[in-house]
This record gives structure tokens, sequence and C-alpha cells, in this order.
């Protein structure tokens, strides 16, 4: 994979660098955005329903972290994982595991922060419906996510474009290593490096196909809810 | 309808204040841009200058700054250079950058990527002289008429490093073909920048010198800069093949040593290059001469051969000149 065409050529007669590549990016991305979700959705629907002291100052918090810097998220989870570490022993440094912790504490503060908007745009007609049903509080919780459904599919669909887009974490913690942490934003990024610029090109435009037809599927369900 | 109206007028006239606003505000940031990059680069010369020059360096640096009101400013003042991170990040270059601003006139961009991106950058006519480390590519360079002469002028050692144990007993090796066949027999972990950079075509040939065919999981292509590339190494406790200046300037934090150093086929040539006008019309061959002239010249003698000495109690790069 050296030029534009080169790209594609790969792409079509499925060149085996270039899927385990993308094998990798969907494989990251997935996971990082499903534990953000597993632990965000809940997260933004307890702090929709309850008051507390200091829940102001808890939302600034979270939404501060919507925007921290990949590369420090990197940095922390590079200096935890490292051989002097705290968690060194586990050598989880340049693998899978450690870029998914990585893009999980980019991730979940923006689903998190997303979830509770969007919860708390339209909690109190749904919270005198429930309050009528007299459900147990997780069921409440539960309905009150599914009731927002369409826009907490946007939610979702924004954690995956993060995860999908970053590069600055994933290159620090996963290290860009070929056949076991290159994904398409690193390997971007390589072919840069080396002057293949065309090849670079290439490789966004596939990496851009895969995001459509990630939203396509997301809005194929969407529609088919709203029918 | 009047509220209408009115609305419509405050919306003009916000509109109008935030276009002038936003006009008053560019000229006002490309000139804060301009002043912070000047002093930036002020700054790591400066950096780069307490941490390195010794004596020699700072009369050198001196003398022509004195005369520098004789200087006439040429007609095309700015010269880019493209090179490799190596040479960059070893803070070489910015020392010689500024005594070759103060004595000629010129104003030297310097671009540091890897190998591969600087050449394509003289390729594509975005640089007006290459200083970089990788002979096949260059002579491709030259033979395909984008470049002029190739000149070899300076060089230094790549260096194996490795975790203290030493585990292919490398440091047992004759030279760096022996010391990959016994990391590759002894399938001890082995990191390759994997980017197509100078370093990583000299691990290349080296690994095809030895016969052997590297790969499996002990052999990791990680495709990043020579920096990250030893910081993976402490990690990994993994054998790499690197220049030295940037093993220097980590090894305090990467805990590796220099299990073979300075044997014959590990020698690592750094040349200058022209961009052939013919080719890109746009570059400036006066200025690139320039540059090549005052990297033969003695002041950059004898800032290179004194580079490091003063820091790590050894030369960096050694000088070789004009090739006769």
């Amino acid at each position: 994979m050296t030029t534009f065409e080169s790209v594609f050529a790969a792409f079509a007669s499925g060149d085996g660098e270039l899927y385990k590549i993308l094998g990798l990016t969907v494989c990251m991305t997935l996971l990082s955005t499903g534990f953000s979700v597993l632990t965000g959705f809940p997260a933004g629907a307890v702090l929709a329903s309850l008051s507390f002291p200091g829940k102001k100052l808890l939302r600034r918090i979270i939404q501060t972290c919507m925007g921290l810097p990949p590369v420090v998220a990197g940095l922390f989870v590079f200096l935890l994982l490292s051989r002097r570490g705290p968690m060194g022993s586990l050598q989880l440094l340049f693998s899978l595991p450690a870029m998914v912790i990585a893009q999980f504490i980019l991730i979940f503060p923006i689903v998190t922060s997303l979830t509770l908007a969007a919860i708390e745009s339209r909690q109190k007609a749904i919270n005198q419906t429930i309050s009528t049903l007299g459900l147990p509080r997780y069921k409440k919780y539960l309905l009150l996510l599914w009731e927002c459904r369409g826009s907490l599919l946007t939610v979702v669909l924004t954690g995956f474009g993060r995860s999908l887009s970053e590069v600055g974490a994933v290159m620090m913690v996963g290290g860009n290593i070929q056949g076991k942490t290159r994904v398409m934003t690193t390997a971007i990024m390589l072919e840069t490096s080396k002057g293949n610029f065309g090849a670079a090109i290439a490789l966004g435009l596939v990496l851009l196909i895969l995001a459509f037809l990630v939203n396509v599927i997301a809005n194929h369900f969407q529609e088919a809810q709203n029918d | 309808m009047k509220t209408k109206q009115i609305f419509i007028t405050r919306a003009r006239k916000t509109g109008a204040l935030m276009v002038v606003l936003l006009l008053a505000l560019l000229p006002a940031c490309s000139q804060a841009a301009s002043v912070s990059t000047t002093n930036t680069s002020a700054a790591v010369t400066a950096q780069s200058t307490t941490a390195a020059t010794t004596a020699a360096v700072t009369d050198a640096a001196l003398t022509p700054a004195e005369t520098s009101a004789a200087v006439t400013k040429p007609a095309n003042p700015v010269v880019r250079l493209s090179t490799t991170t190596s040479v960059n990040d070893s803070g070489l270059l910015p020392v010689l950058e500024k005594v070759f601003e103060s004595s000629t006139g010129y104003d030297l961009q310097i671009i540091a990527n890897g190998t591969g991106a600087a050449i394509k950058l003289g390729e594509s006519g975005d640089a007006d002289v290459l200083l970089v480390h990788a002979k096949a590519s260059e002579e491709a360079f030259v033979d395909a008429g984008y470049g002029m002469e190739r000149i070899p002028f300076m060089h230094n050692y790549f260096v194996i490093a490795g975790a203290a144990a030493d585990k292919a007993k490398v440091a047992d090796c004759k030279d760096a073909i022996s010391a990959f066949k016994a990391i590759a027999a002894s399938q001890a972990t082995f990191i390759s920048r994997g980017d197509d950079s100078g370093t990583n075509k000299a691990e290349l040939a080296l690994w095809k010198s030895a016969g052997v065919t590297p790969s499996g999981d002990w052999y990791v292509s990680a495709g990043k800069g020579m920096g990250p590339c030893l910081t993976m190494a402490g990690e990994m406790q993994a054998y790499i093949l690197t220049d030295k200046a940037t093993y220097l300037a980590t090894k305090a934090q990467t805990e590796l040593v220099i299990c073979l150093g300075e044997s014959d086929d590990l020698k690592n040539t750094y040349s200058l290059i022209a961009v052939n006008p013919d080719k890109n019309p746009g570059v400036n061959t006066q200025g690139a001469q320039a540059w090549i002239d005052f990297m033969l010249s003695d002041p950059a003698r004898a800032i290179i051969t004194d580079f490091g000495t003063k820091e790590y109690g050894e030369p960096l790069f050694f000088y070789d000149g004009a090739p006769s």
C-alpha cells in the first residue's frame, strides 16, 4: 500500500494487511463505544433523575472532560500501564485493551453528558407518566432511557465517531504495531510520515466509507422504529 | 411587522459589527503568530546553544554576527531545508541555523520528517535543499532528476540498544550482521521503526545482509519516530537499531544500554542535495547553494565536530567535508 490506487486495489482484493487494520479499527471502536455506552447511559440517567448538592459542579466537570485532549488521556493510561507504572505488571501497554481503556476515558464523559442532556430535555413529560406506574427505581431508569432512544442513538454515533477518528491516544498507548495495534488513523499517520500521501488519502476515504456505512445502518434502525 | 423590521436591522448591525471585528482581528492574529514563531525559534536556538555549545561554537557564532552590518539580505531570503527528525532532534541543526542566518542573511526554515517524507518534499518542490541519510533513496532521487549532486559530508554510527540483560548476547558479536543473526536466532523482541525512515532502511538492509526475513511475534514493526520507538523498546525490554544522538537523549528514561556500537556496518552517512530547478522551477537555488557552501565551510566544521562533546563527552557527528 504505497499509492492511492494500491489501497483501493488492496480493499477490493481482500488484502490481509488492510483488512487486519480495518478489523482492529472496528474491534477497538465497538469495544470502547460499547463500554462507554454501557456505563455512560446509566450514569446519565441517574444524574438526570437525582438532585443532590454538587450536582452542578459534577456536571461542569463531566462537560469539561468532553474536551479532554486525547494525548492527555493517552499519557495518563501510558503512565498507568508503563512497566514502572502502578499497573505495569499486567503488561497491557501496546495492546488493544490499552487502546480501549484510553478511548473509554475520552468517550465516557461524552456519552454521559449527552445522555444527561437528552433525558433532561424530555424528563418532565416522561416523569409524569413513569410516576403513575409505580415501578422499581432501576426500571424507571430503563424506561427513561427507552423513551429517549431517538436522541440516544445520536449519542452512540457521536461516541463512535470520536473513537473512530481518534489518533493521539491510540498512537501513544497502542504503539501503531503492525498487525497488532495498527488502526486506520495511525496507519494514515504512518503513510503520511512516509511521504505516501496518496495512500494516506485513500485510507482516509476508506475510513469515511466505514463511518458512512455505520451511520446508514444506525439511521435505518431509527427510521424503522419511527414507522 | 415593525418588530420584525427592527429585528432585521439589529441582526444586520450585529453582523456588520462582527465582520468588522473579525477583519480587525485577522492582521492582529497573523502578526502575533509571526512574532511568536520568531520568538520560539529564537528560544529554541538559545536553548540548544546553552545546552550544547562550547567556546568554539560561540566564537564561530559571534564572529559573523558582529559583521552582520556588512551582510546584505539576499533577494530571495527564504531557504526551505527538508531533513529527518534525527538531525533536528539532536539539536545540531538549530545551532547551525543560527550561524548560517547571521552570516548570510538567509532565513532557513527547517522541516523535519521521516526520510521518506523528507525526500518527497524535494520531489514536489516544497523544499529547496535536503539533508538526509538514506543512500539508495538519495541516489534514486538524483537519478530521477529531482536533485542536483549528492554531497555526503558527515557521518555517525547507528547503535544496537537493548535491555541490560542482553538476552541474545549481542555484546559478544563482532558486527551488526552477526548481532542481527543472534537476535533472530534467540527470537528476542526487536522493535523496527517500520516507517520507511533512513534508520528503518538501514535496519532492513542489515536483515537482508544477515539473510534473515524478520517476521513473527518477536519482530515488532512500530511505524513511529525514533524517540517513541526507543520508549517502546524500554517498555518491552527489546532490542532496537537507533541513531546514537536520540539514544543518548532518551537513555535516562528508557534505561537501555548500547549492546553494539561503531562497527563498520553501522556507519550512517548524511548528505546534502540541492533540489533541481529544472523539475521544480520555483525553488531557491541560490539559497540552497549558500546553505551547502556554509555546511562545507570551516565554521560549520567547528560546530559539527564539537557538537555533543560537552553534554555527552563524545561527538555525535563526524565531519567528512566536501567529497574530493
